[in-house]
């Protein structure tokens, strides 16, 4: 398997995207944004789908649209009622324009679908010399601002009570995911992105009670998915996102049925 | 001998548009003090707190700071706390949140000291390891106050964070706070509707109305005087 380049490629991509995810994953869990960053998925759909009408590389028509428009949620959703309503409008918005540019692009079916469901073969050394700054850059503010970041996403009143920079702690964490959704779209595209963003972190926190054992929990549940996905896909040839999708989701329910035997005691 | 002021507001006045909230407070809180802030819901005692924390800009007048404007450090126990049951961080982690600032990820070894002292100080060292979400509401509301305490503030701000409680656990909580009080000269304001309570464990009382501000002893404060003051309301 790993004597075909595409494989090589593969593996070092799905292991830079697994520890970003559950690093920013348990971040998202605390602070309750799944559903804006299946949005910022959607969004990065639409941002491939410029960059394919632009001659563009996909990476960098998502990243462009991703970070722009995960200011503007920041700001129209300071205010938490709000924000439902605000991510619902913009995702409506987005997934529109990305088929108006697939359509542009004069791109076919197949195109759609390997942006919407991510492609193994697709992905080259430059691809994830890109992925891999792109993921220094992202910890790199994340270890900067972590002990803040911590804080404001694992006791919001309590931070904000402190005089904490919440608002723009807000916008900077939207950004960061914004650069996590657009590296790891690479491999489960954009509208599976949530899986690697969101069920390691939500199943690490049944078993692990600090940020840091969360971490290290959903990063290694992350890990074992894509890793395992990739081998699954290459042997079956059956798409990666699946056996991802299926290992993730399997991970979630066990420990949603854990922790209901332990309540049950 | 009267100990130092640490807190002085003068002729304070809060005004939101068209809403006047309070004006011409007067207020020195020495340290050491235990006042009781009562008053109906909506007179400002929150408004007020904000303003205290530098949160919020006065209509008029000002909140300084004594000595200097560094030498009040507050902890603040705000009423509510959005903690589900699922909520997965240990009751020390938790007190920890509080430690922030331009600093490695990881806790250094003096910050894990401090921060098992004050959970020894709140009686919660046994229930260090247990997951907040999964404590009882008086458990909880120590691990806020020692959240709130682990930064070792000079003074406390209660804002109505016995309210949810039980009897005995209100009890429990504030004789913690009390013993604090007097054996670490923290200064404290309770912001409560609670007067049994405030006349138990303050020495002083403000009264906030709509017609005005009273304050005093705490043996002044009577039921029938926080009612006569909420009529107007």
């Amino acid at each position: 398997m790993f004597s075909y380049e595409f494989m090589r490629n593969a593996f070092a991509a799905g292991t830079i995207i697994a520890i970003i995810c559950g690093i920013m994953g348990v971040f998202v869990i605390a602070r309750n944004m799944s559903f804006l960053t299946h949005t910022l998925s959607e969004i990065g759909f639409s941002g491939a789908a410029f960059g394919v009408f632009a001659g563009w590389a996909p990476l960098n028509g998502m990243l462009l649209f991703t970070v722009i428009s995960s200011v503007i949620v920041g700001q129209l959703s300071a205010r938490s009622e709000r924000r439902e309503a605000a991510t619902s409008a913009i995702s409506a918005l987005f997934i529109g324009l990305g088929i108006l540019f697939l359509s542009l692009a004069n791109k076919n079916a197949s195109y759609a679908t390997s942006i919407l469901f991510g492609s193994v073969i697709g992905i080259s050394a430059s691809d994830v010399r890109q992925m891999l700054w792109l993921s220094v850059l992202v910890l790199l503010v994340v270890f900067v601002i972590y002990r803040f970041l911590k804080f404001d996403s694992f006791d919001h009143t309590g931070a904000r009570v402190k005089g904490l920079w919440t608002n723009t702690l807000s916008i900077t964490f939207l950004v960061l995911v914004a650069l996590s959704v657009s590296v790891a779209a690479q491999i489960v595209g954009s509208l599976l992105i949530f899986i690697l963003l969101t069920l390691p972190a939500a199943t690490a926190k049944y078993f692990a009670h600090t940020v840091g054992g969360m971490m290290t929990l959903a990063v290694g549940l992350a890990l074992i998915g894509v890793w395992a996905g990739l081998t699954l896909s290459y042997v079956t040839n059956y798409p990666v996102s699946f056996f991802i999708a299926a290992i993730e989701a399997v991970f979630y329910f066990l420990a949603l049925g854990w922790q209901k035997l332990q309540t049950a005691e | 001998m009267s100990e130092p002021a640490i807190l002085k507001l003068e002729n304070l006045g809060v005004t939101f548009p068209n809403h006047p909230v309070f004006a011409d407070l007067n207020l020195t809180i020495r340290q050491g003090e235990f006042w009781s802030i009562v008053g109906k819901n909506g007179v400002g005692k929150t408004t007020l707190m904000r303003a205290i924390l530098h949160q919020l800009r006065p209509t008029t007048g000002k909140v300084t700071y004594l000595p200097n404007a560094n030498s009040v450090k507050i902890g603040y126990v705000p009423q509510f706390r959005n903690i589900d049951s699922d909520y997965p961080l240990t009751i020390k982690d938790f007190v920890g949140l509080n430690l922030t600032g331009w600093k490695w990820p990881w806790l250094s070894r003096k910050e894990h000291a401090e921060i098992d002292h004050i959970l020894a100080e709140t009686g919660l060292t046994k229930l260090a390891k247990r997951p907040i979400g999964q404590a009882s509401g008086g458990e909880r509301q120590k691990a806020y106050l020692a959240q709130a305490l682990v930064e070792s503030p000079n003074l406390l701000i209660l804002d109505e964070s016995t309210a949810s409680l039980d009897p005995v656990t209100k009890t429990e909580l504030l004789d913690l706070v009390i013993e604090l009080n007097q054996r670490l000269h923290l200064t404290v304001l309770f912001v409560t509707h609670d007067i049994p309570m405030a006349r138990k464990y303050s020495s002083q009382y403000l009264m906030l109305t709509p017609d005005g501000v009273e304050q005093g002893p705490i043996s002044g404060l009577t039921q029938a005087k926080v009612w006569e003051g909420e009529k107007n309301v």
